[in-house]
């Protein structure tokens, strides 16, 4: 069922979820989308640039911090805007990968045109990652 | 960086055919699981031609329109020092597998802040019919020397 924006409150939390990354899901998401820079696959190469190890494409981090949101609004198409700010890298240590948290609150509502601004904090070793992360849901 | 890109409009990149596979792979890259990304029929149920694209597979048709900024003759973007410092899609309607989508690229800002220059290139992609699908946005910070 779509959510009904005159229910939704702003500040109340829709969706939460936490994902755990693995260098085969960078492998993956390199595969996917054409993205084959190598600090995203080579801990030397991403040494070489001053970086503590592989880390995350930013594409992936704000690609999957936006399912809670799809899946709360039940359709993918539901998603009329999405933006983000990388702030953060997310480390994918090669044992241990990464987790990482997203927490979707109402930002702000749109009753004129049933879109509800979706807020996204997106958390990674305790610190967020995205700023200003925000999707705008259409309910109409 | 070339501070004459500013307001630059390059040619549009060759049309890019969505296919539902692609749709499906970049789906399961970006944990997406619901239905209408993977399965036909609960796309069409939803109203839907094929499978939906998750929101941000528009960069991958925004991919070869970034390449074509980085490697302008006159436009002096060190790629390495590339760092990628915001994004933004809005969407017309959805991206669904059967569109044959074109993107055209245009330098909107450029500006230098303590070193670093950024610079914000907005790719307009449309369907085949010419109708507006979604503008992807990036700013890309360009690391000066430290």
């Amino acid at each position: 069922m779509t959510p009904i924006l005159a229910d939704l409150t702003v500040g109340s939390v829709v969706a939460e979820a936490t994902f755990s990354l693995t260098r085969d899901s960078l492998v993956r998401y390199a595969g996917a989308s054409g993205d084959f820079n190598p600090i995203h696959y080579r801990d030397d190469i991403a040494q070489s640039v001053g970086l503590s190890g592989v880390l995350a494409h930013g594409m992936l981090t704000m690609g999957l911090a936006v399912q809670p949101v799809v899946d709360w609004a039940g359709d993918p198409a539901r998603v009329v805007d999405y933006q983000v700010r990388f702030t953060r890298p997310v480390f994918v240590d090669a044992t241990d990968g990464a987790i990482v948290t997203v927490v979707a609150k109402v930002g702000a509502l749109d009753p004129d045109a049933d879109v509800a601004r979706i807020d996204l904090t997106v958390t990674f070793n305790d610190a967020t990652v995205l700023g200003k992360a925000q999707a705008r849901v259409n309910l109409a | 960086m070339n501070p004459e890109l500013q307001g630059r409009v390059f040619p549009p990149v060759a049309p890019y055919l969505v296919g539902r596979e692609k749709v499906r792979e970049f789906s399961r890259a970006v944990f997406a699981a619901n239905p209408i990304n993977l399965d036909p029929e609960a796309a069409r149920a939803a109203g839907h031609a094929d499978v939906v694209a998750p929101p941000t597979f528009a960069v991958v048709v925004q991919e070869a329109t970034l390449a074509q900024l980085l490697s302008e003759p006159d436009g002096g973007i060190d790629f390495t020092r590339v760092v990628h410092g915001d994004q933004r899609f809005s969407y017309s309607r959805p991206i669904v597998a059967g569109d044959e989508l074109t993107a055209t690229l245009a330098v909107t800002s450029i500006k230098t802040l303590g070193g670093h220059s950024m610079v914000t290139a907005e790719s307009t992609i449309v369907d085949a019919a010419g109708a507006h699908v979604v503008t992807a946005i990036s700013t890309l910070v360009v690391r000066g020397d430290e």
